[in-house]
């Protein structure tokens, strides 16, 4: 065994272990799963290292720091690397560098240094490289309300870079959704070749739930397509049918040129129309082409649904509680939440819009997401799409919403 | 809103009193008691000595809304803690407090129960530092809410090893303090 191969085997073993040792505070049932009291926040960074995180760059922010707080006591066990950066746009830059470098890397902001990453963000997408921004959202414009909950960040999660930028955005609800949302990111990260946002409710992300982690070794992990071919043949944008591409790290014999610049198969920039029209096509198909492969939706109590409400994060939470209410009452209601809201589950929602007579949209925002159902319908003016929208750093409760349920019945 | 098992504490006060810890150990039982748990809690400034708050739901069904909203105990370890929440109780819920720190109690509750556990832990103790397990050790026997054995796990796996000893007494002295209102 080669000296490399002889680390490699040692840090896999360590990663192993680390995972093992962090389920200090389980309760083991009767089919062998765990049970565990996990904060949102945790709960994203054991799911990143169960993903087979490596590394880590970060500037603190509540209400997300926690997983800043945890990777760096995990990461140096496991042999990965956590780095405290100087700022935000340090952070992302530094998170883009180690992962052209071969590893997998995240970082975790809230909104003011969601927008400081915006451009490196850009950047991770125009060049292809994996990479995962958690943004733990909290209330109100610039600084804001750092201990308070939002979903203010929705449209920026799509918009916020320049350009036509493709967009993977997940939306857990629950802290076992944080969990597996965080696996998923890495794993559709790697596999896209693009960055993938988290986005977190800041309630989510403080709260403490009973979790029943999955097995670990039933974790599907997903890892970047490696080249094949000999290092003179090697193209760092060569597309498959699916539009996904090997890549080569550096430092392994493989020559590619990385800019934010419209660039050519070899990276090289390039402002011939043609080979530019190939890079836009293979960022817009790697999405639309696999479609099915990123939407996931839950769809709740809506099979004899004729009111719907459409919400994400702890909004559908909320939704829940009062569908569960509205029930008791003989009131046929139903939620339907998108997991990923980027793309948008456009499919989905069309059928939502011919299946029911009421939509209600409850989000902490000024109406990002009801602007979606909007623009897939005709007919908005109606009052067929009820919004609920709050900024104030309060929740919506199931009170209120049930109150709006029992208006529109 | 139905039959099943869903019990809303919520412990208040002032910061540093311990209450968030309270919630946690409460929600730590719960989860070896096999519910389900969700804990919430007050962030910010007000956790840093102003009021405090700390919100653990257990139940048998599915925990939606996280925060407590019909609130079944509530613990008020301060005046201002006590009013502003006893009007989010259930009417029939358990308000336990303090009653060196909180004088007046505004509405009738179901059941109330007052102790001066702050001035009993040092006393018995040497130190007011636990208080906050005595309080909730004492509504722990009084509710039922978790076994005893659960309670002491969590309690255990919460707090450091060199303060193991003192909460466990802590504990011991919440449990005895109850003994006479069973």
């Amino acid at each position: 065994m080669t000296k490399e191969k002889k680390e490699q085997v040692v840090k896999k073993e360590k990663k192993e272990q680390a995972v093992e040792n962090l389920q200090e505070e389980e309760v083991i049932l009767e089919d062998n799963r765990k049970v565990v009291l996990m904060q949102g926040n945790e709960a994203v960074a054991r799911g990143a290292l169960a993903a087979g995180l490596d590394f880590y760059a970060g500037y603190p922010i509540t209400p997300s720091t926690e997983i800043a707080e945890i990777l760096s006591e995990e990461l140096p066990k496991i042999g990965g690397k956590f780095i405290q950066m100087e700022d935000e746009i340090a952070s992302i830059c530094a998170i883009i560098g180690a992962s052209l470098a071969g590893a997998k890397a995240m970082t975790a902001t809230s909104g003011p240094g969601f927008s400081l990453m915006q451009e490196g963000i850009g950047f991770a997408k125009a060049t292809e490289t994996p990479c995962v921004v958690v943004d733990v959202q909290r209330g109100g414009v610039s600084t804001g309300l750092p201990t308070k909950p939002s979903q203010g960040d929705i449209m920026q999660s799509k918009w916020g870079s320049h350009g036509d930028n493709p967009a993977i955005v997940l939306y857990p609800h629950t802290v076992k959704e944080c969990y597996e949302l965080a696996i998923r990111a890495i794993n559709l990260s790697e596999k896209y070749r693009t960055c993938v946002t988290l986005l977190l409710d800041e309630v989510l992300g403080h709260m403490r739930e009973a979790v029943r982690l999955p097995d670990i070794s039933n974790v599907r992990i997903i890892n970047r397509l490696r080249p094949t071919v000999p290092p003179e043949w090697y193209k760092h944008y060569d597309e498959n049918q699916k539009y996904l591409s090997p890549v080569a790290s550096y430092g392994e014999g493989y020559r590619f040129h990385v800019t934010g610049l419209a660039h050519d198969s070899q990276g090289f920039p390039t402002n011939k129309a043609n080979e530019v029209a190939a890079q836009m096509k293979r960022l817009k198909r790697k999405i639309t082409h696999n479609i099915r492969d990123l939407v996931q939706i839950e769809s709740y109590m809506m099979e004899d649904a004729n009111i719907a409400i459409f919400a994400v994060g702890i909004c559908a939470r909320s939704a829940k509680a009062a569908i569960k209410a509205a029930r008791e009452d003989g009131i046929q209601v139903g939620l339907l939440r998108p997991i990923t809201i980027w793309p948008f589950p456009d499919d989905a929602v069309r059928k939502m819009l011919r299946d029911v007579d009421i939509i209600i949209v409850p989000e902490l925002n000024e109406g990002q997401l009801i602007t979606e159902l909007h623009r897939l319908t005709k007919d908005k003016a109606d009052g067929k799409i009820i919004p609920i929208q709050r900024s104030d750093g309060e929740m919506i409760t199931p009170t209120h919403i049930l109150r709006v349920i029992k208006e529109a019945h | 809103m139905s039959d099943v098992f869903r019990k809303e504490v919520r412990f208040s006060g002032s910061g540093g009193q311990g209450l968030i810890l309270d919630g946690i150990v409460l929600a730590r039982a719960g989860v070896l008691d096999k519910f389900k748990v969700t804990q919430t809690q007050s962030y910010g400034p007000e956790s840093r000595g102003g009021s405090s708050r700390a919100d653990t739901i257990i139940s048998e069904g599915d925990i939606f809304y996280p925060e407590a909203q019909n609130i079944d105990i509530l613990i008020a370890l301060t005046q201002t803690a006590c009013d502003k929440f006893i009007y989010e109780m259930k009417e029939d819920g358990v308000l336990i407090v303090d009653n060196n720190l909180v004088k007046n109690i505004s509405v009738s509750i179901g059941k109330i129960y007052e102790e001066p556990f702050t001035e009993i832990t040092l006393e018995k103790l040497g130190t007011e530092l636990p208080t906050n397990i005595v309080v909730l050790s004492f509504m722990v026997k009084i509710t039922k809410l978790v076994t005893e054995k659960s309670l002491e796990q969590a309690i255990c796996d919460s707090v450091k090893p060199m303060h193991k000893e003192l909460n466990i007494k802590a504990m011991n002295l919440g449990f005895e303090i109850a003994k006479k209102y069973l």
